[in-house]
């Protein structure tokens, strides 16, 4: 019973919360979608919500197979309109939460790689700094070094061959 | 910005996604369907079956202490040299050739040839190697899987794997780890009306060593060329047709 009271109350809070959250124009409860410069899709914010991983690799496909360049989503366009600044003015780059491709698709559990390979900013802005503090360190320094040689020396088969247990006599 | 236009494809497609009514589908096996849309993709602006892209190289033009097609290429497309030869990437580099009888040295680019018959394309287990109808050799690096068996078949050593994280790429060149990439005719200036960066550096360093054009038009200054000097395509012998061609080796 004070089970049932309890899952109504929270139900209603949470239809509640969502209304609130419609009314308010930004709210903590949704994704804080960066403001885009430029016209907007004609097609509408709805459907680029829901289609653009679709019109990305379809259009992908044409550029990269076909050549074709005249195409109405191409990743490297999008930064044109989309491009997100901090409160310094800074450029942000994927690895920020705040960068416009990655608001949503943190509060949706989406992981995307395309920037991997593809700037997430328009050419010329330094990428540098922001990117590369999220990707692995690109070089060894000595001490990983010398761990490594260690770690393939010992036990070096030739020189000191493991023992190995002989299987028990069977038959014969 | 003005907001690029959708083409045909894309509308066909939107039609599809709405209602799904638009679209003739195939059914090739249970839950496995081909889909044709009504609009065409052969639409102005893609790759021309009609054209063979090529190069022509004059060894006897290139300058021995000269690199600028090198470095040309590497500022285009922002690959660089991390300091590490055995893993860092070359889309170019500049070789030297030298008669052991006459001591005669003679030095030339070498870059991905773009095979008529590219065996980096019959042995690539994903088809992410492929050749466009305008005979440029590519890796579409969405389906590669950075198995590297492209740059065991490539007679040329012209790939490379990319072995380590890259950031600030350039917006036309996206290159990334665990990938194979090479020389792609800087297909997104070629797609432009333009020419490689590396035919352009070195017509700028003054030696117009390298040409570019189209091998298929017996117009152009390319196959005017071959047609008047003799020529040779690197590995004559493994029938590969190359789409680039060496004079004066
Ligand atoms: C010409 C400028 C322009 C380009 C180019 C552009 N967009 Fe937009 N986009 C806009 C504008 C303006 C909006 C509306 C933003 C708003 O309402 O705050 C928008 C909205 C969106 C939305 C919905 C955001 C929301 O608030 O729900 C998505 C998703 C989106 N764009 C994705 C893309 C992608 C992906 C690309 C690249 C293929 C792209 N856009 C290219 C201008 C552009
Ligand atoms: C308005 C919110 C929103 C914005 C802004 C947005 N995305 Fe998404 N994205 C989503 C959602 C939601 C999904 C999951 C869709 C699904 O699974 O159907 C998604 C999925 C994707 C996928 C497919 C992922 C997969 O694993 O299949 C790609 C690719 C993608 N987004 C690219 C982008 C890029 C690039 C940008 C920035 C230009 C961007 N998105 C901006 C909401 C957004």
């Amino acid at each position: 019973m004070t089970l049932i009271v309890r899952f109504v109350l929270l139900w209603a809070l949470l239809i509640g919360g969502a209304t609130l959250a419609q009314a308010q124009e930004r709210s903590s409860l949704l994704p804080n979608v960066p403001k885009a410069t430029g016209e907007p899709h004609p097609e509408g914010n709805e459907y680029w919500r829901k289609n653009h991983p679709d019109l990305l690799r379809h259009d992908r496909n044409l550029t990269v197979r076909d050549g074709n360049r005249e195409i109405g989503a191409s990743l490297k366009s999008c930064f044109e309109c989309h491009t997100t600044t901090d409160d310094q003015g800074t450029v942000l780059t994927s690895a920020s939460p705040d960068h416009f491709c990655s608001a949503c698709h943190q509060y949706v559990a989406v992981k995307i790689d395309c920037f991997v390979c593809h700037r997430s900013t328009p050419d010329g802005v330094d990428e540098y700094e922001a990117q590369a503090a999220l990707l692995p360190p690109t070089s060894l320094n000595d001490a990983d070094v010398e761990g490594i040689v260690a770690y393939l020396k010992q036990g070096d088969p030739v020189a000191d061959p493991p023992a190995i247990s002989k299987p028990a006599e069977v038959g014969q | 910005m003005k907001m690029p236009k959708l083409n045909g494809a894309e509308i066909s497609r939107r039609d599809f996604l709405r209602s799904g009514s638009a679209v003739a589908t195939l059914t090739l096996a249970p839950g496995v369907t081909l889909m044709a849309f009504g609009g065409s993709d052969a639409a102005a602006g893609t790759a021309d079956a009609g054209k063979r892209w090529g190069l022509l190289i004059d060894a006897n033009k290139c300058d021995k202490d000269c690199s600028a097609c090198v470095t040309a290429c590497s500022t285009e497309n922002g690959w660089k040299d991390n300091g590490r030869p055995e893993t860092d990437a070359q889309w170019i580099r500049k070789i030297t050739l030298k008669n052991t009888e006459t001591g005669r040295e003679t030095t030339m680019p070498m870059m991905c040839q773009h095979c008529e018959e590219p065996p980096c394309v019959d042995v690539c287990p994903t088809g992410a190697s492929f050749k466009r109808v305008d005979g440029i050799v590519l890796v579409d690096k969405h389906t590669c899987i950075g198995c590297r068996y492209c740059m065991m078949a490539c007679p040329f050593k012209a790939r490379s794997f990319v072995h380590e994280p890259v950031i600030n790429q350039k917006s036309d060149a996206p290159r990334g780890q665990g990938t194979v990439e090479s020389c792609t005719l800087c297909v997104h200036r070629v797609d432009k009306g333009g020419t490689p960066a590396c035919v352009e550096a070195c017509a700028d360093a003054g030696f117009e060593a390298i040409i570019f054009g189209d091998l298929k038009d017996p117009e152009s200054e390319i196959s005017k060329r071959l047609a008047t000097y003799s020529s040779a395509a690197l590995r004559p012998d493994l029938d590969l047709n190359p789409g680039v061609r060496y004079t004066n080796l």
